[in-house]
């Protein structure tokens, strides 16, 4: 049962809506319940033909060779696709944003570095086809040693598990294997504590479990266009990692999703389009290229592991003085959305209180299994599952209620948050106060009366310098923070001149004006005319 | 042995939206010639409802019903470009380009309307019901059909609007990590009971009661929706599910819905709900999005309800039956329940 608290908060609402707020029925409703929606997979082809690829036995080895002949002849092949085949190879998701470097390729040429990899494609006239030519390819293999554990792959003389980043860990501004987070001083902080606790947490892969797999249908159009039906659940974030994959424009795709069977982060990978209309291209025909349940399960794409370490520094009177955060996120053999997951984590840390010393280092850590992707709560879900235990672990060990040593440190309003922005608009303190009540968990008076909108501020507000960085010296250039994070589709700078930003030792009272130089507004002043890598 | 019951919570907050790289999405909205407007999107309906709450951000902008206005997604011939459904961006970054294309094409009729009633613009109001009339004076009035027609065919106008909403990139500090990850956080508190059995270390999830804040619920049935099949999630991430059972070690692990473990339907448990608004500056109506926030909580707090009821942390995930019997017998003494809450 839903039940809509209307009071609390209601200075800050107007509610003589009409339309918002109404338990209106969904748009696409019937169709659903009736089984005429239009998935991907319901437009059909009559010579359409169905692409299925190969995908590698081992974690890690080196491919000595290939032998397809037998399957090119095999009955119903149409054509069979190999790494030289496909225009721009080698490819990382996050290039369209120019995040990162490409390291991921379509089909495997030397070396596969997850059981699983796609190394070759066959198509052919119908699945089982396309099945049954791939038991004739031969494939010659020199298993080459592997590494699972992320902290075994930062080890000195791991195995080096992707050529583009031989240390097994992410770049970050050009300069760093891990994202840092950097807030008052805490180790001067644990010093002073009352307590001090560190944890290990341990979060699992998890897979999407989509009703429908990742899957698309690439048509030949007029006109040298392609029309691909997808599950994509981003549609332009496809169409341009298929347009460069490709080498085609933008333009000669066109791409019809929109109704998808669930998503959940699995299917921005665009594990299937790119593929899908270089096999339409090469053979003149439609082309779908869908994943089976067990494709579905183990090679595409989980929601990452990531271990994390917390320390905590507590007072006995229920106040949080230090918390330290180290965490290692298991991107697999390349970086998909990892990278980003870090960075979401770092914003995150340490939650949502006001603690005045934090630290945080976390890593994008490459290992030989299925890269892992975005899912819900996308660098938070596992943040959250280990500092929400943490919290307990503390007011069990002071002795304090675990929802009161919550409410008391919970971030209010005008507290300075540990990215660095004033908190605004805060309200953990009363979903704390309104589920206690719902559900009889004792909360005594003082915790009862407390609010997100008062107490905040003032010496909440201020960001304690952290002592261990080194100030810039006046006048010296700051080092360009976005060098290898820039504005949405842009191009690459000519030179990497940092834009204006805010000065580095001081609390910034809100978020800075978007920096006029590089952003991406202006290039999205029409429909179709810019979005240009 | 016996079951033992535990009380566990869990608060937390969510960030709304990306921020790399700026985060844009654009809408189109347009009018017919008899005055039924459709919204032009390339996002994408994953099943959360995008569909539906643009719709109505879009009617309710228009000021026309909800029967008048129709979503069409996801076609990158005609729907302006949208990042994707992701971050829980969804309502609060299409919301708002729908909002500002809404607004855009309102201006249009409302001008068309007021050159066929002879008024200023300004001194017109729409009903909601598909009319539009002067203030203080619902007998001059016209429909939005007759709007539309004299737009088209008589004024010369097109009834559309443009609308793109931006969150710009936000630089991350190399040496300090200072950054505007977001704009806005919803925020959420879940209780759990749960009851262990400290024979087979089965955890059955027999409550949950949550509290979520969500800026504004565009459509509270949508919501709920989200919300229980969020919380669903959360317990099958927390005592079920992992394609990598014996993770790091990467064993072969489950191919299909047989081996892969969910919880079904005798394993979802009563769920008390209820939403607080504490709107959003920016966002459309003020809203937020429940999307992806409401699977985190459950995780921590049914661990944390394990730990009331049998006095063990289980700090990997997922907490399989076996994991704790493991953890009850390296303790190795009788279950002592911490605290009874």
């Amino acid at each position: 049962m839903l039940e809509m608290r209307k009071d609390i908060f209601a200075d800050e609402r107007d509610d003589d809506l009409r339309e918002v707020g109404r338990p209106t029925q969904r748009q696409d409703i019937l169709g659903h319940v009736t089984g005429t929606s239009a998935y991907y997979d319901d437009h059909h082809f009559a010579n359409l033909l169905h692409l299925k690829v190969l995908r590698s036995p081992h974690p890690h080895a080196r491919i000595r060779s290939i032998d397809d002949a037998a399957a090119a002849r095999a009955p119903g092949v149409k054509r069979i696709i190999r790494g030289a085949d496909v225009p721009v190879n080698l490819n990382t998701l996050l290039s369209l944003i120019q995040f990162g470097k490409d390291d991921e390729p379509s089909l495997a040429t030397e070396t596969v570095r997850y059981r699983g990899e796609p190394i070759l494609a066959v198509v052919a006239t119908s699945e089982r086809a396309a099945r049954q030519a791939l038991e004739l390819v031969r494939i010659s293999y020199d298993p080459l040693p592997a590494v699972f554990d992320v902290e075994d792959a930062l080890k000195p003389g791991a195995v080096s598990v992707n050529p583009v980043y031989p240390k097994n860990t992410f770049d970050y501004h050009r300069k760093y294997d891990h994202q840092k987070l950097r807030f008052g001083d805490v180790e001067a902080a644990f010093a002073k504590a009352d307590m001090v606790f560190e944890e290990r947490y341990q979060m699992s892969p998890i897979e999407h479990a989509p009703t429908e797999t990742n899957g698309s249908i690439a048509v030949p159009d007029t006109n040298g266009r392609f029309t691909v039906y997808t599950s994509t659940q981003a549609l332009f974030f496809s169409l341009d990692t298929s347009a460069k994959i490709n080498a085609m424009p933008s333009n000669q795709l066109h791409f019809i999703g929109g109704t998808v069977g669930g998503g959940f982060g699995g299917k921005v990978d665009t594990l299937t389009e790119p593929l899908a209309i270089l096999a339409a291209r090469l053979t003149g025909a439609p082309v779908r290229y869908r994943l089976s349940r067990h494709e579905e399960m183990q090679f595409g794409s989980p929601r990452g592991a990531e271990r994390i370490y917390i320390k905590d520094g507590v007072m006995r009177d229920g106040r949080i003085v230090a918390r330290k955060v180290r965490a290692y996120f298991d991107s697999g053999a390349y970086t998909r959305l990892s990278s980003y997951a870090v960075v979401k984590c770092v914003a995150h840390i340490p939650g949502p209180y006001t603690i005045p010393n934090v630290h945080g280092d976390v890593y994008c850590v490459f290992t030989n299994r299925t890269p892992a992707t975005a899912m819900r709560g996308f660098g938070v879900t596992a943040l959250d599952f280990a500092l929400e235990c943490q919290m307990d672990k503390d007011a069990v060990a002071i002795g304090m209620d675990p929802l009161e040593f919550r409410v008391l440190n919970a971030y209010r309003d005008g507290d300075m948050k540990a990215h660095r922005r004033v908190a605004k608009n805060c309200a953990l303190i009363e979903c704390a106060q309104v589920a206690a009540e719902r559900a009889h968990w004792p909360l005594r008076d003082e915790f009862r009366r407390m609010s997100s909108r008062k107490g905040g501020g003032e010496a909440r507000a201020e960001a304690v310098a952290d002592r261990t960085l080194k100030p810039a010296p006046p006048g010296a250039p700051r080092t360009p923070a976005s060098s290898s994070q820039r504005a949405a589709y842009e191009r690459p700078p000519a030179d990497a001149k940092s834009p204006a930003s805010p000065a580095r030792d001081m609390p910034s009272p809100a978020a800075p004006p978007p920096s006029g130089s590089t952003h991406g507004v202006r290039r999205f002043s029409s429909i179709f005319g810019t979005r240009r890598r | 042995m016996a079951r033992h019951r535990g009380r566990g919570v869990a608060t937390i907050n969510y960030p709304i939206g990306m921020n790399l790289g700026g985060d844009p999405s654009q809408a189109l909205v347009h009018s017919n010639p008899t005055g039924k407007f459709t919204v032009s999107l390339s996002s994408i309906d994953l099943g959360q409802g995008m569909k539906s709450v643009t719709r109505q951000i879009c009617a309710e902008t228009l000021g026309v019903p909800i029967e008048d206005v129709y979503v069409d997604t996801a076609d990158s011939d005609t729907g302006p470009h949208c990042m994707g459904s992701f971050a829980s961006r969804g309502t609060h970054r299409v919301g708002n380009a729908v909002m500002a294309a809404a607004r855009e094409a309102r201006g249009v009729m409302m001008e068309a309307a007021a050159e066929e009633l002879e008024v200023d613009p300004g001194d017109l109001e729409t009903d909601g019901r598909g009319s539009i009339h002067v203030k203080g004076a619902p007998h001059r009035a016209i429909s939005v059909r007759d709007v539309a027609i004299a737009a088209q065919f008589r004024q010369g106008k097109t009834i559309s609007g443009r609308g793109i909403f931006l969150v710009p990139l936000s630089e991350v500090d190399p040496e300090t990590g200072e950054m505007s990850p977001a704009t806005c956080y919803a925020h959420a508190c879940q209780i759990v009971d749960v009851e262990v059995d400290d024979e087979t270390g089965d955890v059955t999830v027999l409550k949950m009661t949550s509290a979520y804040e969500l800026g504004r619920a565009i459509n509270p049935k949508l919501v709920e929706q989200q919300l229980v099949g969020g919380s669903w999630m959360g317990m099958s991430h927390a005592l079920y599910e992992t394609p990598e059972p014996y993770y790091p070690d990467a064993r072969e692990g489950p191919r299909d819905f047989n081996e892969y473990l969910m919880p079904g339907p005798g394993d979802i448990c009563p769920h008390d709900i209820i939403v607080l608004e504490r709107p959003a500056a920016d966002g459309p109506f003020g809203a937020k999005g429940p999307g992806e926030m409401c699977a985190n909580p459950s995780l921590p707090a049914i661990a944390n309800a394990i730990f009331n009821a049998v006095g063990v942390r289980i700090d990997e995930l997922p907490i399989t039956p076996e994991r704790v019997l493991r953890a009850l017998r390296a303790r190795g003494r009788s279950v002592a329940p911490s605290r009874a809450r």
